[in-house]
Order: C-alpha cells, then sequence, then structure tokens
C-alpha cells in the first residue's frame, strides 16, 4: 500500500499572504471580463485561488468521441456501501456537537432522468470548523464523536440523504484572513463515467460568499446559486435536526448527444 | 431535444479528501501479484514541474478481455471480482500507483485504455484523460483520437512499457508536457 495522506500542511499555504481586498478585485475583474451566460460552470483558470495558478490545463480540452467505457460507470450496491453509513451521526458512542441536519435531494441527468444506484460520498469539517486530518492544525476542537465522512446509493428515483452536522466556516491559507463558507464535500458518480463530478455544497445566507476565491470561480450567478442548498422547513424534526435540499445535476457527453428512447423517462 | 437542466458547477476536493475518498484496497482492482496482474503508476505534476502529492487519480477500464464490468464491489473488494474501477491517493512525491490487468479491447481492432478522471487541490474541476497501451502501434494510429493529435500531444496519452511489463505514465496538468485532457 504506498497511499498516504496529502498535502503537507506547508504547501497549503501560498507564497505570498495578499490581503483580502487584493483577492476581492481581482475576483471582481475576472467576473467583469469573463462571459456571464448561463451554465458556463467553473473556470478551472481562476487566480484568485492562488493554488489554482500551476494546476489548471492551459489548452483547451479535446472533444472526444466516447466509446463504450466512457457511456458506463462503475456499479455500485449495499454490498458496497452499508446503510448506516449515510448517518454521520452515528459513527462514535455518543453524539456529536452542533446543529444536526439532515441534507437530501436527487442525483439527476440533464434531461430530469434519476441517476439510481449510483454512489454518492461526502466529507465535512465539524461544527467548529476543524476536519479530522492530521494535517488540519487550525486551532479548533476537535470532536470525538464526529469523523465527518459519509457514503449513501442513490435510491430508484435517484435520491438520497444524509444525517450530519453543520460545518462551521474554517480559515485556509490562500491569502490572509481567508475562510471558507461553511460547505460539505460531494463526490458522485453517473451511469457514465463522463458524468462523474466532485463538488461542493454550500449553505444559504453564508456571508462569506463574496469571499470565496473557490466559490466565486464560478463566474456566474445561477450556477455558483445551484451550489447553494435550500433550507426546507417540511425536512426539519421536530426537536431533532433542520433540514435541506439540494439536488445534483450531472452533464451527459456532449459528443453524441441524442434523443432520450422512449420509455426512458 | 436540448438538455433541459443546467448541470452542478465542480468544486476542488480541497486538501482534506483523504478522509472522505480513501478507502482499503480503493487502488487494487485486482490482487497484487496474481496472474496478469500489473502495476500501473506514474507521478502527477503540475505547471512547475512539481509533483502534486494531493491529487486523487481514479481509473475505469474494461478486464482483459475488453468486457466491461458490471459487478458491484468496488468498495468492498472481495479479493476476486474484477469491478474495473480504481482510486490512488498521490503520495506525498506526487506518486499514483494501481494493480490491475492490461485492458483488452472492447470492439475489435480498437486501440485498448484505461479512462482516467483526475482530482486535486487548487484544480477547481475533475479532468478526464485516457491512458492508452503502448505495443499495437497499428490499432494506436487507427484510433480515431490519437490521430487527430500532433506527435507531441499522442506522447501524453500512451503509457510505457517497463522491463518487468509494469505501465507507467506521468500526468501533467500543465507545462511544456501538459497531458492532452478531453470532453465528451
Amino acid at each position: 500500500m504506498t497511499q498516504q495522506a496529502p498535502a503537507p500542511e506547508s504547501l497549503l499555504a501560498t507564497a505570498v499572504q495578499d490581503e483580502q481586498s487584493t483577492i476581492s478585485r481581482e475576483i471582481a475583474e475576472l467576473h467583469a471580463e469573463r462571459d456571464r451566460g448561463p451554465g458556463t460552470g467553473v473556470e478551472i483558470d481562476f487566480a484568485p485561488y492562488r493554488s489554482s495558478i500551476l494546476r489548471h490545463p492551459t489548452k483547451n480540452p479535446k472533444l472526444a468521441d466516447p466509446e463504450a467505457i466512457e457511456l458506463t460507470s462503475p456499479a455500485y450496491g449495499q454490498r458496497d456501501v452499508a446503510r448506516i453509513e449515510s448517518d454521520l451521526t452515528l459513527q462514535h458512542t455518543g453524539e456529536p456537537l452542533g446543529e444536526r441536519i439532515v441534507v437530501t435531494g436527487r442525483v439527476l441527468d440533464g434531461w430530469g432522468r434519476p441517476v439510481r444506484n449510483q454512489l454518492i460520498e461526502i466529507w465535512q469539517a465539524n461544527a467548529a470548523g476543524r476536519y479530522i486530518h492530521q494535517r488540519d492544525q487550525h486551532p479548533a476542537p476537535l470532536d470525538p464523536n464526529f469523523t465527518g465522512a459519509g457514503r449513501v446509493i442513490t435510491g430508484d428515483d435517484g435520491s438520497y440523504r444524509f444525517t450530519t452536522i453543520k460545518p462551521g466556516a474554517y480559515p485556509w491559507k490562500n491569502h490572509r484572513n481567508a475562510w471558507r463558507p461553511a460547505h460539505i464535500h460531494f463526490s458522485v458518480f453517473g451511469s457514465a463515467f463522463t458524468q462523474r463530478i466532485v463538488t461542493q455544497m454550500y449553505f444559504p445566507g453564508d456571508p462569506l460568499f463574496a469571499l470565496d476565491p473557490i466559490y466565486q470561480s464560478i463566474p456566474n450567478q445561477a450556477d455558483r446559486e445551484r451550489l447553494v442548498a435550500a433550507y426546507d422547513h417540511d425536512l426539519t424534526s421536530p426537536e431533532f435536526s433542520l433540514g435541506y435540499r439540494w439536488d445534483i445535476v450531472l452533464t451527459g457527453p456532449k459528443a453524441i448527444w441524442s434523443e432520450p428512447e422512449e420509455g426512458e423517462h | 431535444m436540448p438538455e433541459q437542466l443546467l448541470p452542478t458547477p465542480g468544486q476542488t476536493v480541497g486538501p482534506f479528501f483523504a478522509f472522505g475518498l480513501d478507502y482499503p484496497a480503493s487502488h487494487e482492482l485486482v490482487h497484487p501479484h496474481s496472474p496478469g496482474a500489473i502495476v500501473l503508476s506514474g507521478t502527477v505534476f503540475d505547471g512547475a514541474g512539481m509533483p502534486v502529492p494531493d491529487a486523487v487519480v481514479e481509473i475505469w477500464q474494461p478486464d482483459a478481455d475488453g468486457r466491461i464490468p458490471t459487478a458491484r464491489g468496488s468498495l468492498k473488494r472481495d479479493g476476486h471480482t474484477f469491478t474495473g474501477f480504481g482510486r490512488s491517493l498521490t503520495s506525498d512525491d506526487g506518486h499514483y500507483e494501481f494493480w490491475t490487468v492490461a485492458p483488452g479491447a472492447v470492439d475489435a481492432g480498437k486501440a485498448p485504455y484505461l479512462l482516467v478522471a483526475l482530482f486535486a487541490r487548487g484544480l477547481l474541476d475533475r479532468l478526464f484523460t485516457r491512458i492508452y497501451l503502448p505495443g499495437d502501434d497499428a490499432a494506436l494510429a487507427a484510433d480515431p483520437l490519437l490521430s487527430s493529435l500532433t506527435a507531441d500531444e499522442r506522447a501524453t496519452l500512451v503509457a510505457r512499457r517497463t522491463p518487468a511489463g509494469h505501465l507507467e505514465h506521468d500526468l501533467h496538468l500543465q507545462g511544456a508536457k501538459e497531458t492532452v485532457f478531453l470532453e465528451f
């Protein structure tokens, strides 16, 4: 096993610690000069996120005709994921600290069809904004009753449901006084491997949105809002948890779009 | 009919993906040293030529006979079922590694390859590429994607065979040897 934990802490800091005002000005300039049409997705060349400067490809991706392996995806099922893995509050002997939440929604393809029996993995900081990771040395408390990782398999209607704790905002080393908005990382497989996505779900009304170069790497406001869950009081349980709803839409291959077959809806 | 729903944008995996994405034997598509098993390994580099220690490399591939797997069990390996999916977190020196089998061609005459999804801190959306097997020059020359590329670009998609029969293939996010990444 050659696998190791990633990224020594020293590698996470940028060499020059810019002021937030510098980062915010760069974000505003980049948004002003970019096409703000709908559905443009994320910008991978987004210098206010300093770590992206040397890690984004500079050439346009080549449009490839997907072959059979690209139009399929790994198969998952309860053999892979135990039901209890979707409840992050039950992984230890005691109750984790923080605001207990339910996050639910559906995984859909571009035509609104459910993506069934596929794996969703999530990971997140605890309520104090600390990851249970040896390289997260942010001096917020670790929670002995919270690991912050969960898995689920989508149902026949593409639905998923996690019970967890609302993560806290946390500092990072992109610039001076950089803080990430509270977020949950989502890894999602589709029915084609080309639908594979890793993204982040945010919480409504976060005051850090405007300041965060990762959230702002999405040039279009409507696209950014696509990553923000909706608070849903109907999902909120009396005396127990608050509810959030968040749907995930996966892309289909561009190269061979065709009419969906009858009966597939 | 166009797509009705706009896709959810991607975001970086960040630095702390290990405890969300790591699991036992994630990089062992086949049991190490089993008959036909090979190592596929390489290094992920950034635009300064430095190894990327916080990347995730995923592969998805047919089996040795070119069949696309449909078996479950990529997360809880039983040690004998081939599921076609593997995940390797890069080490402190940017190294990724899989135990797998050389994929067969799904369609006769097509050049066999492994499909790759690449994630990293600092990389705002996942990237796709392919790793083609070296050796069958006629099949590689006939491949529609490879034949549309320059020689330098093609070289970024074809693995090297080691004397021991393993495969080596580096991934360059940026720079003179920037890997050809794909959209579909």
